[in-house]
């Protein structure tokens, strides 16, 4: 789908976090923010929700816990129960307190790397996968806030353009995309 | 934003602006290698080599090439196995507790302290590992269904635990510090210019792009971490010290083993982070970043650790009378007046008394007294799991089967090689690595470097003369467009209205009247002077300045645009008003 893209860098986060807040507040449709480190309070502007990455952490570490309680309870109770000084062996629950180590690493470790897992996935960053950020030097000291055509419908690029140029930027750069 | 109270001290020195710190952090991966990294690299390697060469050897022969006897059947092995796990607490304790705990200082370290945490960690697995003998069949520790029956690993014993713990801890620390890795590969990958590590690096990135999405998932994925990492730190040595205390043996055979042994790993890995970062922020040249604070609050890590040591081992010594068990009283008898007496007196001098030097702020705030201490704790630590195995098990009940143990070459050899890979593996990572974590930096910049806390910055955060080089690849007319906007606007506004438009809404006032302004949050020394030469000395005045009256002040003053907005002065100067109407 055809569509222009519009670039508009700044050298100040506080500065790209005013301009996005005077640009939304216009109804202009900001589609992505590039930045160097994480601006703090951008995304509500924006309007890029809150993850559910947490949600899903909790989701793998419960997945965790369940596979290391069937786990360890098939091998120590089901299948080949251990007469240890002729202590009870036949149930789970009197022979709980000693799994409960293995029971919380387990959890760990799924909760830890299910979540990375699912993070990387998500934000589309594994190994060979191509940049996208607009510029190089936005991994450095600069931010850019990308806006598209198809995006912002009452408004024309040069409307978005002289709008951009009020917000305090440093460049701005415009490119159509097939 | 977060802030920070001005009479903290700046985390990072100096005027620093974005572009100066990823100077800083890349310039050395980028530039060749000093000659000293060359040899610290090849002295490293030899050693390594020498320890690779040992551990051959002592696999294709066998345990007998060790020290141990029938009575000391734990040694050196599982001394330094214990003393690496030590070392490998402190960099997920600085990344992931001192982040649930809010502290910036934490930034500047975390990265390399996180780095030493894996390759210690490593050098720890490696032990057990050899310890088996028949490393080949090291896979049986796992719960995997076999031929004899089905007779799975025993989930009771603590040394399962140990295998399930340090492999957790080592593969959630390596994702933790790789995901904050990866953004400032990023980095490196869009500054670096040669092919070959501009693809190594853009592969290592895993193409970040550092979307506003992508941060806001990075973060929460990094707290997340930290909150699963917390718990884990702890469990993983108390696991380690189960080893010991769920035993029957007389001076193992003690409840409080885990949260001393987890205090005594902190306290070990924090005097290891010292001794690594000294050298390194020296050569690397990171004294901004890294610098006495620093340094003194690790100092004071190691001080309280070291003092719940110290409590540990008088404790230790209290119940072995107390409870009245023989046994139990004789292990410590003869730790302290045995033929191991100087061990053990080494341990106390080198982790009880050398720590409380600490209580004096001049000891902890000089460089050359913190790393010497740094390295006395490191041998201390050493000495205490030495103590901790060998004198307990070479007298056991059975007095005709007393022995001692003394260490083979072997035993030195494997010991001194893991040193040897550690440092290569540490020495690796200097070089090509980004050792400070440029994007964390990054963030407390502003509330947190010198010249913004002292308002003296002259610049804000970026500077365009940084740029130069950046400039050249891109267009800039359109810059200089707006550029010129800017300034043609200023000299129109400076001409017709002056200061004199300012004072019609915010009124006059004369220094007789001042008001101490510094008061007012991002409002430093310079900025008072600048604002008394225009005409401004009251709160009275600040109180009644909107926007406007905040463009114009930026065009006059010159410095930080922006600041004033956003740290609301207005407001601020309205509460101090009231304040001074209250007394």
């Amino acid at each position: 789908m055809a569509d222009t893209v519009i670039y508009a860098m700044y050298d100040d986060d506080e500065v790209l976090k005013a301009g996005a807040k005077k640009l939304v507040s216009k109804g202009v449709k900001v589609k992505d923010v590039f930045s160097p480190f994480p601006i703090h309070g951008i995304d509500p502007i924006i309007g890029v929700k809150e993850t559910r990455l947490g949600i899903m952490a909790f989701l793998y570490g419960l997945t965790g816990l369940m596979l290391a309680t069937i786990g360890m309870n098939f091998f120590m109770i089901q299948d080949w129960p251990m007469n240890i000084g002729g202590k009870p062996s036949f149930s789970y629950l009197e022979n709980f307190l000693s799994f409960v180590p293995i029971t919380f690493e387990f959890t760990v470790l799924c909760a830890a790397h299910g979540m990375a897992i699912t993070y990387l996935l998500r934000n589309k960053t594994l190994p060979g996968m191509p940049a996208e950020n607009p510029d190089p030097r936005t991994t450095d000291d600069r931010f850019v806030i990308e806006l598209r055509l198809s995006n912002n419908a009452n408004f024309d690029a040069s409307q978005l353009e002289s709008m951009l140029k009020e917000t305090g930027i440093v460049e701005i750069d415009q490119k159509e995309i097939k | 934003m977060h802030k920070e109270a001005a009479i903290r001290e700046p985390l990072i020195l100096g005027h620093k602006t974005y572009h100066q710190i990823t100077e800083d952090v890349c310039k050395p991966i980028e530039d060749k290698a000093p000659r000293t990294w060359y040899v610290l690299f090849a002295i490293a390697a030899i050693i390594g080599l020498y320890g690779v060469g040992c551990i051959l050897y002592l696999l294709g022969t066998g345990i007998g090439t060790w020290g141990l006897n029938k009575t000391v059947g734990w040694a050196w092995d599982i001394t330094n196995f214990v003393w690496w796990v030590g070392i490998g607490h402190a960099g997920t304790l600085i990344s992931a507790v001192l982040l649930l705990f809010r502290q910036k200082w934490r930034m500047a370290i975390n990265r390399s302290a996180e780095a030493m945490t894996i390759f210690a960690v490593f050098m720890a697995g490696l032990f057990p590992l050899i310890h088996m003998g028949r490393i080949w069949v090291a896979y049986w520790v796992l719960p995997l269904p076999n031929q004899f029956g089905s007779l799975w690993v025993n989930f009771n014993s603590p040394l399962l635990w140990d295998v399930f713990a340090i492999s957790t801890y080592l593969s959630v620390s390596l994702v933790f510090w790789y995901i904050g890795l990866i953004p400032d590969f990023a980095t490196l990958r869009d500054r670096i210019k040669k092919p070959i590590p501009k693809k190594m690096y853009s592969m290592l990135s895993f193409g970040w792009s550092g979307k506003a999405k992508q941060w806001n998932r990075f973060e929460l994925v990094s707290l997340v971490l930290a909150g699963l990492a917390t718990p884990l730190v702890f469990s993983v040595h108390s696991i380690v010290s189960f080893d010991f205390a769920t035993s029957v043996i007389p001076g193992w055979h003690t409840t409080i083993f885990p949260p001393y042994f987890v205090a005594g790993a902190v306290f070990s890995g924090f005097a290891m982070v010292q001794t690594l970062l000294l050298v390194m922020r020296k050569a690397m040249k990171l004294e901004a970043y890294i610098h006495t604070k620093h340094v003194e609050y690790m100092n004071i890590v190691i001080m309280v650790t070291g003092s719940i040591v110290g409590v540990a081992y008088l404790t230790e010594l209290f119940v072995s009378w107390y409870s009245g068990v023989e046994y139990e009283a004789y292990a410590f008898i003869n730790r302290a007046t045995g033929p191991y007496w100087w061990a053990y007196w080494s341990m106390m001098t080198c982790n009880v008394v050398s720590p409380q030097l600490m209580w004096f702020k001049k000891l902890r705030r000089s460089l050359l007294f913190t790393f010497i201490i740094s390295i006395v704790v490191n041998i201390g630590m050493w000495f205490e799991r030495f103590v901790i195995i060998v004198t307990s098990v070479h007298r056991d009940y059975l007095p005709s089967s007393w022995s001692m143990f003394y260490p083979t070459h072997i035993d030195i050899g494997v010991f001194v090689g893991t040193i040897g890979l550690f440092f290569v593996f540490f020495l690796l990572f200097a070089r090509f690595f980004p050792v400070l974590a440029l994007n964390e930096i990054k963030s407390i910049l502003r509330s947190s470097g010198e010249s913004y806390k002292d308002g003296t910055a002259t610049s804000p955060a970026y500077s365009l003369a940084d740029q130069g080089l950046a400039n050249a690849t891109k267009p800039i007319e359109t810059k200089k467009e707006v550029k010129e906007d800017k300034t043609a606007e200023t000299s129109v506004k400076e001409e017709s209205k002056d200061t004199s438009g300012l004072f019609d809404k915010i009124g006059t006032a004369t220094a007789d009247e001042k008001d101490d302004l510094k008061k007012i949050n991002g409002l430093g020394p310079v900025m008072e002077t600048k604002l008394n030469e225009i005409g401004v000395f009251t709160y009275a005045q600040i109180a009644k300045m909107g926007a406007a009256e905040y463009a114009m002040l930026d065009e006059l003053t010159g410095t930080m645009p922006g600041r004033a907005e956003k740290d609301d002065w207005a407001g601020q100067a309205k509460e101090l008003m009231n304040n001074n109407d209250n007394k």
